[in-house]
């Protein structure tokens, strides 16, 4: 970890794979995003973590913009992100996201959801295509499970495989949307191992999660966010072990000793 | 008989265990309580006044071969000769007589074409499948090339008019549907406007009305000169009826889903067709199944309403075939024998509904 990176990580803007600037956004009074300036670094591993309801999710999601803000600016891998519908397939193609809710294609086989997208955006040949399939199922360690639906997989099973999906896409940036919060706990472990492994292959992530462990050991940068801020950044160690305002202190008191 | 010896020790219990068995089965669901007894009782009473009355109507007492209609007249049940004497009216209607192979191919080719789709191996032609029988039935009926007479559409009739208004209704209402669907949930103001207005203005409205509109005012607007098959007006009221409440059938569908699908497909840069055509409607529709095939057979059904225009489908020959003096009053046979023929094509629907329904959920838990 460079120390250009703990001490001041905005700096280096020019060749940040995803620039965030002044980003405000409001759900109809309600203002979730107040001036977001963000830059991730090429392969950089963020984990935002904040209490329901900080607006955490919000942000991610207006980075392949599944929300739309009203008001800054996004450049993702050099692209602008407007209302260019262009624009936005362009960032998606190169953006990978994991839900909460795995969000697989239950019509589809595990091969069919993974194939999917490298057939028709890609333009991949399927063949081809099938072949990066089974590679990822087999990094993602359920091989064996290619041609079933995913209706007939455990939830920790149906994430690997959501995350396998991305990875199909030869994404830039893999977004993480609470990815082990609708698992059964004994399967949060699978998931976290796999995240962990795609982070030391140098995938640039943001991912938000409430698993601090995940935090400590895999992460660049921790952001916490609270009432749609980012309150406060910092390296892992310091995060946990110095926080600067009270408001982390809270959060973090609540979620480290319950 | 051998069975009840006492040599043989094994019927006898067998066959008093099944008495006993048949006697529990009959008093657990039949008279278990004093109102389900009660009508058991009313069903049965029911059914020995109805059933054998019906019986002698149908069967004991009915004339199957006369050419002369006052024999029917003096016996106490149907007069199926009736039926004998005018099916090839009521299902070929005015189409030549001697010509009538060729609306029964066509029928034929319908039927097998339906029995064909079936079958999961032809889904991948089903569309040029379809195709090229409604293209060589409609060569069959129209006739003038390959050496067959020329028939203009206004002596078709029968079957094969009621089959060719549902089949290519629903054919081409299908896809206008999934559009006007897709279009009332879009996010452009304009197109979500002209769709909701186009299908609530068709939904207010009753399909009689439309086929009138068709048939009686929509030549007053067109151009002198300008002349439309009648029976295309009567088809295209039919198909904008059916789009209409075919969209809403689908609307459904889409509604059903969660947004995780949509967003889902959006995060993989699929764009709008892609994720609709891959991800969104091949499980919307697969959810409606029931409604859509609802809506099909109420729709086959709806097509007997031409009658008003003047079109001889199937209904309209049915009642012609009754206004023949020599055979005047013959009805309860006429709609017995044309409601069979409704009731075989809407029960072959239902089946295949349930069918798909089967075959749609293979596999899949959620």
């Amino acid at each position: 970890m460079s120390l250009a990176a703990q001490t001041a990580p905005e700096t280096e803007a020019a060749d940040d794979i995803i620039q965030i600037s002044g980003v405000n956004k409001w759900f109809g009074q309600f203002h979730v995003l107040r001036d977001i300036d963000l830059n991730v670094a090429r392969g950089e591993r963020i984990v935002i973590c904040g209490p329901s309801g900080s607006g955490k999710s919000t942000l991610i999601r207006c980075i392949n913009r599944l929300e739309e803000f009203q008001e800054g600016r996004i450049v993702v891998d050099g692209i602008e992100l407007t209302h260019n519908v262009k624009n936005i397939e362009a960032i998606r193609r190169e953006v990978g996201m994991v839900f909460q809710q795995f969000n697989l294609f239950p019509h589809l086989t595990v091969l069919e959801n993974l194939t999917l997208a490298p057939i028709w955006v890609r333009r991949q040949p399927k063949a081809e295509a099938e072949r990066m399939a089974r590679f990822y199922l087999e990094r993602v360690r359920i091989p064996e499970q290619a041609d079933k639906y995913p209706g007939q997989l455990s939830g920790g099973q149906q994430q690997r495989v959501a995350i396998a999906r991305s990875l199909c896409m030869s994404p830039k940036v893999m977004l993480f949307d609470e990815p082990t919060s609708a698992l059964d706990p004994e399967m949060v472990k699978e998931v976290l191992d796999t995240m962990i492994g795609l982070a030391q292959d140098g995938m640039t992530m943001l991912v938000v999660t409430h698993e601090m462990g995940f935090a400590k050991s895999v992460a660049d940068r921790v952001l916490f966010m609270d009432r749609g801020e980012i309150v406060e950044q910092n390296t892992p160690d310091r995060f946990f072990t110095d926080p600067k305002s009270d408001r982390t202190k809270l959060f973090l008191s609540q979620i480290l000793h319950h | 008989m051998t069975a009840e010896t006492r040599d043989d020790p094994r019927p006898s219990p067998d066959f008093a265990a099944r008495v006993a068995g048949s006697l529990a089965w009959v008093r657990n669901n039949l008279f278990n309580t004093w109102y389900n007894a009660l009508f058991t009782l009313i069903i049965a009473w029911f059914f020995l006044n109805v059933l054998p009355p019906l019986f002698d109507w149908m069967v004991t007492n009915s004339v199957w071969q006369t050419d002369d209609p006052r024999v029917c007249r003096d016996a106490a049940g149907a007069c199926w000769a009736f039926i004998h004497e005018k099916y090839r009216f009521i299902l070929f209607g005015t189409y030549p007589y001697d010509e009538q192979w060729r609306p029964l191919l066509m029928v034929m080719i319908t039927i097998a074409l339906l029995a064909a789709s079936c079958d999961k191996r032809t889904w991948r032609f089903i569309v040029p499948m379809w195709v090229a029988g409604l293209t060589v039935s409609g060569v069959l009926l129209w006739g003038g090339v390959f050496g067959l007479t020329y028939v203009e559409n206004l002596r078709w009739g029968g079957l094969p008019i009621t089959l060719l208004l549902s089949v290519v209704g629903l054919a081409v209402a299908f896809p206008i549907a999934v559009l006007l669907a897709l279009g009332r949930r879009s996010d452009l103001p304009v197109v979500r406007a002209i769709c909701i207005c186009y299908i609530e203005m068709i939904r207010g409205v009753p399909l009689i009305t439309l086929l009138f509109m068709s048939s009686v005012m929509l030549p007053l607007f067109l151009p002198t000169g300008v002349t439309i098959d009648k029976l295309l007006r009567a088809q295209i009221a039919m198909i904008m009826f059916a789009a209409a409440y075919l969209a809403e059938v689908i609307r459904g569908g889409l509604q059903s889903l969660p947004r995780g699908q949509y967003e889902a497909a959006d995060s993989l840069g699929l764009g709008y067709w892609r994720k609709m055509r891959l991800i969104i409607l091949p499980q919307a529709l697969a959810v409606v199944i029931p409604p859509i095939v609802n809506t099909f057979i109420a729709f086959f059904k709806d097509t007997s309403l031409v009658l008003i225009i003047g079109i001889f489908d199937i209904m309209t020959a049915t009642k012609s075939a009754l206004t023949d003096p020599h055979w005047r009053g013959f009805f309860r046979e006429a709609y017995l024998f044309t409601g069979v023929i409704y009731f075989c094509f809407c029960f072959f629907m239902s089946k295949y509904s349930q069918w798909l329904e089967k075959e749609f959920s293979k596999g899949r838990r959620h």
